[in-house]
């Protein structure tokens, strides 16, 4: 893959057959020393021992640092099992540095990997103590050494306050330029804002005053001129909304293909994919991307890859723009219409519904609703800081439905007398756990206490296989500047980075439990919350 | 056609044991084999308009369950063969099979719900079931000693026939009256009730008086069993009891006679998944999740 630097350091195969012999003697000590720790209790002075050894050595490897050493050493130490907080920390943290400042001199280093070690092994009787808490912090290297082998690495997303992960990420991020050019080509990294509040710690926060863009340099080879509007459109909120995002993101991914230009001696279908990686790690940096967009990208990937090799370019260009065509046709507009068929037998005359802020498809089931002459009436419940409701207030007065809006913090006022409660989707996760704007809980919770039937609208290519069963292990951080607002021209919160002990939180999602939804309108049909799984199970097997 | 002969009821005549499912399914068969058609697409015309008039007459949830998975069913076997005489043929042979097959789901449900009767139960059940006495039949011919109260079920009584072919089985039986469903229901350990429909949410249509019950029971925390033949399985979802159609909640002459429809009483109601604990079908024995998931086994 792409991905590795081994591929820049391939000349130099002694090095790494030499690093890769003493990656497998490495992982033989660990795993030794595991099993010591295991029956005598991890006893500290043992390791520090082995550690400053196994320090001494890698110091040995490091002194001929080329680039291809620190992901040399990055692919022995991935294998190893269990390398977790242990020892491996050090070897990354020890690998970054000589590729970043080559300039410094290697007692320099050595005397800097010394302090980072000293620090580790400071902090790990700490973290061998408590594992519990740890743990619940998000950190999923914590507890060491009980891990079976095969530990599942969380995403870098939700990592954000492990600086290994970050450096990690800066890494890979430098990586993807196109070999051959300079360093000043790479995508920038983009750094947190403002004091983020514990619980929400490992997510970023990042402040819209700041795109991305403005750390790229002109003209940026690297990046298409289209993804890079598209990266600034998903950071202003231009473009907001899991279809319309999906969208935009297949319509950039087809002028993209329709520039494409295979290099010679390369393939298109692993070509194009590296191409689209840097792509996606641009998008990724402006804003997290969603469920759709990333099973939109898995598709688009697979029908790269699929491509036969004998396939001329212009042919394949062709093919790959119709698929495109037939993923937004097939997965988004005719959808919309299946589901406003199944959802419209659910109107009947005289219902008032409840609709909360702005989603694409509610707004297009109401209106054909409306279209076919149902008699009802919409409430739409808006909240800030976001107040996507008067979009859709916009929309359904346009087609002249009678409307009441009101904020929220109203909802048990109204609630008494809705009959039925329609809501969008931004996801729909493996164990019935519907992800979307939040204050959609908040909105299934109460209806359930009045007894008033949820329906949730969500298309099957929302659906993922992720399962979470709350709102903080995976989120998204908005800016908190949203937060503040001006009212008779004072504005309250305006010095709130100079309170320390005030924080701002801006929640994007949240996650509703599917014992507070009672129906599920999918493409599919009328399904309920449960059955999603089932779902994902007859995908795949179409697929 | 004649339609005396294609009434329900001179099938249901030959058995009364007979569900009124199957009693459909065997008309529409009979009516298959004598029917003159030359195309394909003239059969299933007619076909549809027995449908039709068999619900016309009988607008139970079972019988249009039936009906729609026996026309699904003939869809599926007129893509096969082009040639209509062999097409018929072997619709035929197919539907006698599908009959044969459901005629023994009884029993099969019956084998796996009477383990979960202990000796010394006392079994609560609403109305008149011929699944739920063949479940009895069986308990009671494993030797078990159980006791049941049967509601006596308005406005037709049926809980009096319930009753009496209990008492034929010698196993101790009191009917109740509907009104004290609440009060009997932290004597007993067990409600075991049949069901006219299963929808796709899990939950289940059945005589007026079932969601009482069910509420009732789970206030107690007792359990509530279910126990139905797979072709009961409908494709309808129901939000609460308004959104049940008027076509199932009341009788069909109730339907074409009267003037306005609030002023007669419901037949049937709907009771939600959240009430049921288990349900008892030849298919296994389910929870109301899995309900979903063998209908889209079955209809996709």
């Amino acid at each position: 893959m792409a991905d590795s630097g081994v591929t820049d350091g391939a000349e130099k195969k002694e090095d790494i057959t030499r690093v890769k012999n003493e990656g497998k003697e490495l992982s033989k000590e660990e795993k030794q020393r595991l099993r010591k720790e295991k029956k005598s209790q991890k006893k500290n002075k043992e390791k520090k021992d082995e550690q400053d050894a196994l320090a001494s050595e890698r110091e040995k490897n490091c002194a001929p640092s080329t680039l291809s050493q620190p992901a040399a050493h990055k692919e022995p130490a991935a294998s190893p099992p269990v390398q977790a907080a242990v020892s491996e920390p050090p070897a990354p943290a020890a690998g970054a540095p000589p590729a970043d400042k080559p300039a410094k001199s290697k007692a320099e280093l050595k005397a800097e990997r010394r302090a980072r070690q000293e620090a580790e092994r400071a902090s790990k009787p700490g973290k061998k103590g408590d594992p519990g808490p740890q743990s619940t912090a998000g950190k999923p290297k914590a507890p060491p050494s009980e891990l079976q082998p095969v530990v599942k690495r969380l995403p870098e997303h939700v990592q954000v306050d492990n600086p290994e992960v970050l450096k990690k990420l800066a890494k890979k991020l430098e990586r993807q330029q196109t070999p051959g050019r300079g360093a000043a080509l790479k995508i920038p990294l983009r750094s947190d804002y403002g004091y983020k509040v514990s619980l929400f710690s490992h997510l970023h926060q990042y402040s819209r005053k700041a795109p991305l863009t403005q750390q790229l340099s002109i003209p940026s080879t690297v990046i298409h001129p289209v993804i890079v509007r598209l990266g600034l459109q998903y950071s202003q909120g231009i473009v907001a909304g899991s279809n319309a995002r999906s969208v935009a993101l297949l319509h950039a991914f087809k002028q993209v293909i329709r520039d494409y230009v295979t290099p010679p001696n390369e393939e298109l279908s692993r070509d194009m994919v590296n191409k689209l990686k840097p792509y996606i790690s641009f998008l990724n940096q402006c804003r997290p991307l969603s469920a759709s967009m990333g099973n939109a990208i898995k598709y688009i990937k697979k029908e790269i890859s699929n491509i036969p090799s004998q396939c001329k370019e212009e042919e394949a260009k062709t093919k790959l723009q119709d698929c495109i065509d037939r993923y937004i046709r097939e997965k988004i507009v005719l959808a919309a219409s299946a589901i406003s068929k199944y959802a419209i037998e659910k109107i009947s005359d005289g219902d008032v519904i409840l609709v909360y802020g702005c989603s694409s498809l509610v707004n297009h089931i109401l209106c054909e609703a409306s279209e076919k002459h149902r008699k009802f009436r919409v409430i739409v419940v808006d909240s800030r800081p976001r107040l996507e409701g008067r979009e859709a207030l916009r929309r359904l007065v346009k087609h002249g439905i009678s409307c009441t809006y009101v904020l929220i913090s109203a909802l048990s006022y109204v609630l008494p007398e809705v009959s039925k409660v329609f809501l969008g989707a931004h996801a729909l996760l493996a164990n019935g756990y519907v992800m979307s704007r939040v204050g959609t809980s908040q909105i299934a919770l109460v209806a359930k206490a009045f007894n008033v039937p949820v329906l949730v609208c969500c298309e099957t290519y929302k659906f993922c296989e992720r399962v979470q069963t709350d709102s903080f292990v995976s989120n998204e951080l908005d800016d908190p500047d949203d937060l503040m607002v001006t009212r008779k021209g004072k504005t309250q919160l305006e010095g709130w980075q100079q309170v320390s002990q005030l924080g701002l939180l801006n929640l994007v999602y949240d996650v509703t439990p599917p014992d507070f939804v009672d129906l599920v309108i999918t493409d599919l049909g009328m399904i309920p919350c449960t059955s999603v799984p089932v779902v994902l199970r007859v995908k795949n097997v179409d697929q | 056609f004649d339609n005396k002969l294609f009434h329900p009821s001179t099938q249901m005549g030959k058995d009364p044991d007979m569900a009124s499912a199957v009693a459909a399914i065997r008309t529409l068969l009979e009516f298959l084999k004598r029917d003159q058609g030359e195309t394909l697409f003239g059969l299933r015309e007619s076909l549809t308009s027995a449908t039709d008039c068999l619900t016309g007459v009988d607008s139970s949830v079972a019988v249009s369950s039936a009906g729609e998975l026996f026309l699904r069913f003939i869809s599926l076997t007129s893509l096969e063969h082009q040639d209509l005489s062999q097409c018929k043929k072997v619709m035929e042979e197919r539907g006698e099979l599908f009959l044969q097959k459901i005629s023994m789901s009884r029993a099969k449900v019956a084998k796996l719900c009477h383990t979960f009767i202990k000796d010394g139960a006392k079994i609560l059940t609403h109305s008149y079931s011929r699944v739920v006495l063949r479940v009895l039949e069986k308990a009671a011919a494993e030797k078990k000693r159980f006791s049941v109260y049967v509601t006596e079920s308005q406005p037709d009584a049926a809980g009096e026939q319930m009753a009496a072919a209990l008492r034929k089985l010698d196993v101790p039986v009191t009917v109740v009256l509907d009104a004290a469903v609440g009060a009997v229901v932290e004597k007993v350990d067990l409600v075991i009730v049949g069901a006219e429909g299963v929808v796709e949410s899990g939950g289940i249509i059945n005589k007026i008086g079932t969601y009482q019950m069910a509420v009732c029971s789970k206030a107690h925390n007792k359990l509530f069993y279910v126990v139905a033949e797979s072709f009961k399985f409908v494709r309808l979802y129901p939000l609460n009891q308004q959104d049940v159609p008027d076509k199932f909640k009341y009788k069909a002459d109730t339907l074409r006679s009267s003037q306005s429809l609030s002023e007669e009483h419901p037949v049937i109601d709907y009771t939600p998944p959240s009430l049921i604990t288990l349900l008892f079908t030849d298919l296994g024995v389910l929870t109301p999740s899995a309900v979903s998931d063998e209908l889209i086994k079955l209809y996709l």
